[in-house]
């Protein structure tokens, strides 16, 4: 339990840590970046969405420093991001990013948690049955994998799939002449959109999963406890995964939560490639507009992500693991 | 204390024509690694009778877990057994797979580590580590499992209740000791251990060794103890084997060895445990170092420390002589039978 | 330290740094340490050169290293156009003149190609440079002063750890609207040196306590001579690592920046083709050159530093070396069953 509430007070910081970020930052660059954009659109926002921006970038306002901080920290307590400058002017930033998150969550969600799976058990896999010319060869494949940047692979992929064989869509989440709804052919559009750029995002960030997997469980192969199980006279399969995976994957929890926020940078650059309007889309089209509120409001969304990510994670370490239980 | 095992778990008994439990005959391991081979062990050969203890003593990288390991079939690369055969209960495991030694292992021949708590998977607790051993040999009755979990655990003075546990909550000595349990699963023919006393203190080890051999005692399984305390397994074992640079340097009745070393190693390795009671003499250690199995020089391996080595000695490598039923590789001892290498 | 993807030969150092701060305490990998001080860092510097020829992956790394330094130092030998030159017919496909055919500006792709090389490698090497030395400062600092300041260092380093960097990083070039090379390297650096400095200080705090600094100390050396000249030489192979990861890291981030349109347009490199690129819909109007080289050669530079970082990985922990397959007589699973070499011929010895 006290572990538990540990995390938690370390996620409570980072969280602090980064609404302080996007306090401090327009304020540090020269010039406030916002001020020119605000002075040009204070016509078309409403007086509420003014004075959370004014809290926000500090501009326009008579309060200090100090005052601005606290009315930002109040306002994103109560959930109130302003309104979008450029974007959608005008429109609440949190209904924007709301309406975005389903479409992230679908694509990277579940395509990441496959990767990990996959990856993990074709990297069990693979440092059970070493040994053969297999072995000095793979391993150098999947470094190579883990070094393809996202955003290229899924151009070349638009150019296969897309552009010469002309067999699945590159264009958006889904064909805008349907209207969305709960109906097959709906659906399965947008699944026949999803095709191109989840599979982009899967063969990039299989690799690593593979390769720590591996790392981990050939180390593990050699401690005591896995020649011992060896004695009794377990099956393979039981030592390979009572004795062997279950120990080998406990770091590799904590290597999964650390990267994620890379998976999200991935994932940004994927959705920026084949226009898919997810949460990271619309992060670009937000710094491609400079609309700043809602750069910022995405931002702590993805935060708030990772580390309700990472909870999970050490919550499926306590329980996995009795000694980080017993450390509490 | 229990009497007779239960029901299902008594031992099978020796096999065989010869009624020995374990024949080994010339086992080499060797270490094969890219930059050349390491000569582990070298055409090591002895037999164990029912209900023997034997003990294996000698420096650090002597071979000796080597052997035992090579014994028990638990190498891993790069180590590999290069010549020799185990006939363990008349039939020979080298060579045989996982799958085809599965049914022996742990039923007939079980193993103890050095160290419990690297020995034990920290994941799982000691119940279900006693349990996955039992199913795999077709225990399936959990009443059954249960029973006999709790037996062995009180046969070596735990607490049933420990069954629950983690291996990182029991004490340094509790872990030895429910590693001895789970060794006892099945009533082995022979109990293999690796130093299972070097991790504990001095009390400890001593506890230990006086519950091994009750456990000996009533249970009538042949035990191979390695460790590097000579005097410590001396108290306890019938026949005492010293190894020297992966070969046996002597191999004989605990006692005899003890009170009267033949080979110059053996010597030293005795002088270097000064009696407690005994007069007062200068500590003597034996000067220069083990030598690099990678590169074994011609002759005997112990001749560059010998005190009483002749220039035989590092010419040729002497064989094994019989001194009066022990076996003893030293040319100081030539012209009496040649026992067999 | 991160790109968007996790460093590759992260070893178990790497994947078991966890984001709990005092949580496993991950393996120091490294070459084996020599011993103490400056004669352990050339000790340890000459065994991994010769560890480097051994090795058939370090040396394919090396190999394209040194490529593409030669290209980045001496791009005027290699390509004999200037890359901005907006001269040539547009849109050409690969012929005699231009062995990768022209962009729809009339540029010479080779050119480009060639010329974007010093760019990607200049950061790739200052991020490098400056995120180690940092993480190193860190990482050992967090190790040696122990107490309160480890806490408070490690507490920051995780809390850079877990925070999104991409995210963060297109924030801080957005406001920054396209800087240019140095600010970018500054950037990028500053907030990646998390990952390292995690790897540095496992390392450091398990030197602590040997014996060599404790001779040290004893000899009455001051603590910043001990860090100096006594840790850190011996920590060459892990910083070694380290460099090498931020190299990668710098490469796949910068060029991840510069495709979104937040590098600096006016500099010729491999992501800013790519953002021309796109732009100008090469794929759609038949110029897939101009997306596929650019791209390769970023994966090409990301393998070398890739392959170099696993090599070093290897020769710190042998296990993770190739096995060997050894002759047995039955089928194998060669990490489980008991190797059977075949039986040698050996030498009777003569009695």
């Amino acid at each position: 339990m006290r572990y538990v509430l540990r995390r938690l007070g370390f996620f409570a910081l980072t969280l602090w840590v980064a609404l302080t970020l996007n306090f401090a930052l327009p304020r540090l660059m020269p010039g406030n970046p916002a001020l020119a954009i605000l002075s040009k659109f204070r016509g078309g926002v409403s007086p509420q969405a003014v004075k959370v921006l004014e809290a926000q970038f500090g501009v326009g306002t008579h309060q200090n420093l100090i005052a601005q901080y606290f009315s930002y920290l109040g306002n994103v307590a109560r959930l109130r991001f302003g309104s979008s400058l450029t974007t959608q002017p005008g429109a609440s930033v949190g209904r924007i990013v709301f309406d975005a998150i389903p479409w992230t969550l679908g694509l990277v969600g579940l395509t990441t948690v496959l990767a990990f799976i996959l990856g993990t058990g074709i990297g069990i896999v693979s440092a059970w049955w070493r040994g053969g010319r297999m072995d000095s060869l793979l391993p150098p494949v999947f470094v190579i994998m883990t070094v393809i940047p996202y955003f290229w692979i899924g151009l070349v992929l638009i150019l296969i799939f897309g552009v010469k064989l002309k067999v699945l869509p590159y264009f958006f989440s889904y064909n805008f002449s349907l209207t969305p709804g709960f109906n097959a052919a709906f659906i399965g559009n947008v699944a026949e959109h999803a095709i191109l750029p989840a599979f982009t995002l899967l063969i990039t960030t299989i690799g690593v999963w593979i390769l720590t997997m591996r790392n981990t469980m050939i180390t593990t192969l050699a401690e005591d406890y896995v020649r011992m199980a060896r004695a009794k006279g377990l099956p393979s399969h039981r030592i390979m995964l009572d004795y062997a995976a279950r120990n080998a994957i406990l770091p590799n929890l904590t290597g999964f939560a650390m990267s994620l926020g890379f998976v999200v940078g991935g994932a940004i650059l994927i959705e920026e490639v084949f226009n898919y309007q997810g949460v990271g889309y619309l992060l670009l089209q937000a710094v491609n507009n400079e609309d700043y509120p809602l750069m910022q409001a995405l931002f702590l969304l993805i935060t708030v992500a990772v580390l309700v990510a990472i909870l999970i994670s050490d919550i499926a370490t306590a329980i996995l693991d009795p000694r980080t239980r017993a450390a509490g | 204390m229990s009497s007779a095992p239960t029901e299902g778990f008594q031992r099978s008994g020796p096999a065989g024509r010869t009624g020995n439990v374990l024949e080994v005959r010339d086992l080499s391991v060797e270490y094969i690694m890219e930059r050349g081979t390491v000569l582990a062990v070298d055409e090591v050969s002895f037999d164990l009778a029912p209900g023997e203890f034997i003990g294996i003593v000698g420096e650090s990288g002597c071979g000796k877990s080597t052997l035992l390991f090579a014994i028990a079939q638990l190498l891993t690369p790069p180590a590999a057994i290069t010549g020799g055969s185990v006939t363990f209960l008349g039939r020979n495991m080298v060579g045989l797979t996982d799958r085809e030694l599965a049914a022996v292992r742990w039923k007939d021949l079980s193993v103890v580590m050095q160290s419990a708590m690297n020995a034990l998977n920290p994941v799982k607790s000691i119940g279900s580590q006693f349990d996955d051993a039992m199913r795999a040999h077709g225990v399936t009755s959990k009443v059954q499992i249960a029973e006999r979990s709790a037996e062995v655990l009180r046969m070596v003075g735990i607490d049933p209740i420990h069954l629950k546990s983690y291996p990182h909550q029991l004490s340094g000595g509790m872990r030895q000791r429910s590693m001895i349990a789970m060794a006892m699963l099945f009533t082995p023919d022979l109990v293999i251990m690796d130093e299972p006393t070097s991790a504990l203190d001095v009390v400890a080890q001593r506890s230990l060794m006086v519950q091994i051999k009750e456990l000996q005692e009533e249970l009538g399984f042949a035990i191979i103890f390695v460790t590097h305390d000579m005097s410590l397994v001396s108290h306890f074992s019938d026949r005492l084997m010293v190894m020297y640079g992966g070969v046996v340097a002597e191999f004989g009745a605990t006692r005899r060895v003890f009170d009267t070393p033949l080979h110059p190693y053996s010597v030293g390795l005795l002088e270097a445990f000064p009696s407690i009671r005994g007069p007062r003499v200068p500590l003597t250690g034996i000067p220069g170092s083990p030598p690099n199995l990678a590169s074994i020089p011609p002759g005997c391996r112990f001749a560059p420390r010998c005190p009483k080595v002749m220039a035989r000695c590092e010419v040729e490598p002497p064989p094994l002589y019989e001194v009066d039923g022990t076996l003893v590789r030293c040319f100081l001892h030539a012209g009496e039978e040649r026992g067999n290498d | 330290m991160a790109t968007l993807q996790t460093p590759p030969g992260a070893s178990e150092a790497g994947a078991g740094a966890g984001a709990a701060p005092g949580g496993t305490a991950p393996a120091a990998a490294g070459l084996p340490l020599a011993g103490g001080g400056s004669i352990g860092g050339a000790r340890s510097l000459r065994r991994m050169g010769r560890a480097i020829t051994a090795n058939r992956k370090a040396t394919v790394g090396t190999a394209l290293l040194v490529l593409f330094i030669f290209v980045a130092l001496f791009p005027g030998l290699i390509a004999h156009d200037d890359p901005q030159a907006q001269i040539y017919p547009r849109g050409l496909t690969p012929n005699a003149q231009h062995w990768l055919g022209t962009t729809s500006f009339g540029q010479d792709l080779f050119a480009q190609v060639i010329y974007g090389t010093r760019p990607v490698l200049l950061i790739a090497f200052g991020v490098g440079l400056l995120a180690t030395v940092v993480a190193m400062l860190i990482g050992v600092a967090a190790a040696y002063l122990g107490g309160g300041w480890d806490g408070t260092l490690n507490v920051i380093t995780d809390v850079l750890l877990v925070i999104p960097l991409f995210p963060l990083l297109i924030i801080i070039g957005s406001y920054l609207h396209g800087a240019g090379t140095a600010v970018m390297i500054a950037v990028i650096a500053a907030t990646g040196w998390s990952y390292t400095a995690r790897q540095l200080r496992a390392q450091a705090l398990s030197l602590r306590n040997r014996d060599f600094l404790n001779a040290a100390k004893v000899r009455g050396e001051r603590r910043l001579y001990v860090i100096c000249v006594e840790i850190i030489p011996t920590m060459t192979s892990l910083l070694v690592a380290a460099f090498l990861t931020n190299a990668l890291y710098a490469v796949l981030f910068s060029s991840s920046l510069q495709f979104i349109g937040l590098g600096d347009p006016n500099v010729t490199s491999w992501g800013t083709m790519l953002y021309w690129a796109e732009n100008n819909e090469a794929f759609q109007t038949g110029l897939p050159l101009w997306i596929i080289v650019p791209g390769l050669c970023i994966v090409t530079l990301g393998a070398a530093f890739a392959l170099l970082n696993y090599a070093f990985d290897e020769i710190g922990n042998p296990a993770l070396r190739p096995v060997r397959s050894m002759r047995a007589r039955t089928t194998r699973l060669a990490a489980v069953n008991t190797p059977v070499a075949r039986r040698r011929p050996r030498v009777k010895r003569t009695d």
